[in-house]
């Protein structure tokens, strides 16, 4: 590493008397005093959330009203805190969407653990897990900030779909039956 | 008022004393309000503007209004600091940790006495000052006192027994005595020209504002005109004194945790700080009447003039309001600027401190005095 000296010019009489540096500096308080204030008055007024934003993971529909989550239990394993518990189940058979691999039967979110890093909505397969744009927890109670799984629908509510992955595997399956 | 003349001599001295408490109390405790509001107001911040009584808040206009000021903040600090639960440390030594603030109180509310506030022109057309002690040793009796306060932070560091209490109060002790001396002769020109050869001397603040409002162009200019360099020395040596930012060494936060008070906690502390701020009132009192013509209006516009235009001569009561309403404006104004330049300058290093006032404002002040008092006798 090259040594590059730096040539400090010494101080004008101005900036060694320091009082008309401090007016300088005044002034510009001066008019800071009188310049719009920033401040949000929080629970009054609320940020606008950027898109992108990573809040609380929500767990989302398609736009037929079925959930998409079918319990794979990858954002359980890449969860880092652990925050993630899911117990699989099966769908039964007159279930309308009973072509679909599973579900899950409970989907709890431990929001006390949650570091918000997004990785469960990164690694899912489904697209069913969400980042979305919830920002303030509170509770009053350790269980009370569970997100149990109809709270995580509740909050994660439907998003466009545009594959219809089940759906067309479902009608690839009965086309590929009738050609025998 | 003869009324109040006839009442027997310590009972007077009883209610001038808590005439004092009743006013400069609140005065110090809305200082530290305007504080918090001047700092937000400069950092681009609302403020403190929640704490509202819910009966003052259903006011139409007023209620919201007072709230986003904040002054019920003010309320809700003063009562918390009164109601909380006071900790005492157990390695204090309880007797002087329990005297320092009271001790900081003292000279705080007694050199209030001698600090004239406003005057009334009486019925000879002579000017009688308002003042609860008009004694003639004035200043000198402000220098005296006020420097007394330097016990209550070396005490209140001793006495807290831990190492950044006694930092805090070592510093407050060498920055207090050195910046007293220059603070003195600051002064020391006013009344080498305001005492004449052959007229009783004085040291008296009611003859420094006479003497600035004498008609004629070098008799109506204030001392700030005159003597810029002595004004600028006072205030400086004034801001070191009240520990105010850029020379808050007893406090400074930042590597002493909290000085002097870091050991206290609700009303003792408060008191630290009702003291602070009622020395900052002092102090700009002290100011004002010697550089700034005190209860005269505006510079070559003294009192009796002003009267005269405004039509007051024959009312002595509200002239007298309307010129203590002049000077505690003088004195708000001081006031902020002191806010202003904390929200502006950051603190001094210790040995800047010291620098600055031994290397810089000793020799400056001494330098200003004898060129004044050469000027004055060649006069």
């Amino acid at each position: 590493m090259a040594v590059v000296p730096i040539q400090r010019k010494p101080l004008t009489l101005a900036e060694r008397i320091y009082l008309p540096q401090i007016a300088a500096g005044l002034w510009i308080t001066l008019r800071h005093l009188f310049s719009p204030r920033v401040t949000l008055s929080y629970p009054e007024e609320r940020p606008a959330i950027p898109p992108g934003y990573r809040g609380a993971p929500t767990l989302v529909k398609d736009p037929n009203g079925r959930e998409k989550c079918v319990s794979c239990q990858l954002c359980e394993f890449i969860c880092p805190p652990r925050a993630i518990r899911i117990t699989p189940g099966a769908i039964p058979a007159d279930d309308p969407s009973a072509h679909v691999e599973k579900a899950p039967q409970a989907f709890d979110i431990d929001m006390l653990r949650c570091i918000y890093c997004g990785l469960c909505e990164e690694v899912c397969p489904e697209e069913a897990i969400f980042l979305q744009n919830k920002y303030s927890t509170s509770g009053y109670t350790r269980s009370e900030l569970v997100n149990h799984k109809d709270r995580l629908y509740e909050m994660g509510g439907t998003l466009p779909d545009t594959h219809y992955k089940w759906d067309r595997k479902k009608a690839a399956a009965e086309e590929g039956a009738s050609h025998g | 008022m003869n009324l109040f003349l006839q009442l027997p001599f310590w009972f007077q001295g009883v209610l001038k004393g808590l005439a004092v408490i009743f006013v400069i109390f609140p005065m110090a405790g809305a200082c530290s309000m305007a504080e918090r509001k001047v700092s937000a107001w400069m950092q681009g911040r609302p403020g403190p503007n929640r704490a509202i009584v819910p009966w003052i808040g259903w006011i139409p206009v007023v209620g919201p209004v007072l709230q986003r000021l904040g002054l019920f903040h003010l309320l809700a600090d003063g009562l918390k600091f009164v109601f909380k639960e006071e900790p005492v440390p157990g390695q204090v030594n309880k007797f002087y940790f329990g005297l320092a603030p009271v001790l900081g109180m003292i000279p705080a509310f007694t050199t209030v006495a001698v600090v004239p506030f406003g005057a009334y022109v009486g019925s000879g057309g002579e000017i009688v000052p308002l003042m609860l002690a008009n004694v003639d040793v004035g200043l000198l009796a402000v220098f005296a006192v006020s420097s007394l306060g330097i016990y209550s932070l070396i005490l209140a560091g001793w006495a807290s027994n831990s190492k950044y209490p006694f930092l805090g109060g070592i510093r407050a002790s060498a920055q207090l005595i050195s910046y007293e001396l220059s603070l003195t002769l600051a002064v020391v020109p006013v009344f080498l020209w305001i005492n004449a050869p052959g007229a009783p001397a004085t040291w008296s603040l009611v003859k420094v504002v006479e003497f600035q409002s004498q008609p004629g162009f070098w008799g109506g200019a204030w001392f700030l005109f005159t003597m810029p360099l002595s004004a600028a020395i006072f205030l400086i040596a004034l801001f070191a004194e009240t520990n105010r930012q850029p020379f808050d060494m007893p406090e400074s936060e930042a590597d002493l945790v909290g000085g002097f008070h870091t050991e206290y906690g609700a009303f003792k502390w408060s008191l630290f700080f009702v003291a602070e701020y009622s020395n900052m009132i002092v102090g700009s009192g002290v100011f004002t009447l010697l550089f700034l013509g005190g209860w005269n209006p505006l510079p070559w516009l003294p009192l009796a003039k002003f009267a005269a235009l405004a039509g007051l001569l024959g009312h002595p009561l509200l002239l007298g309001i309307a010129s203590v309403a002049i000077f505690v404006a003088k004195i708000l104004l001081m006031i902020f600027f002191f806010m202003w330049v904390r929200w502006t300058v950051p603190r001094f290093r210790y040995d800047q401190v010291m620098r600055l006032g031994w290397q810089k404002l000793l020799p400056l002040s001494i330098l200003n005095l004898a060129a004044y008092a050469v000027g004055i006798a060649w006069l």
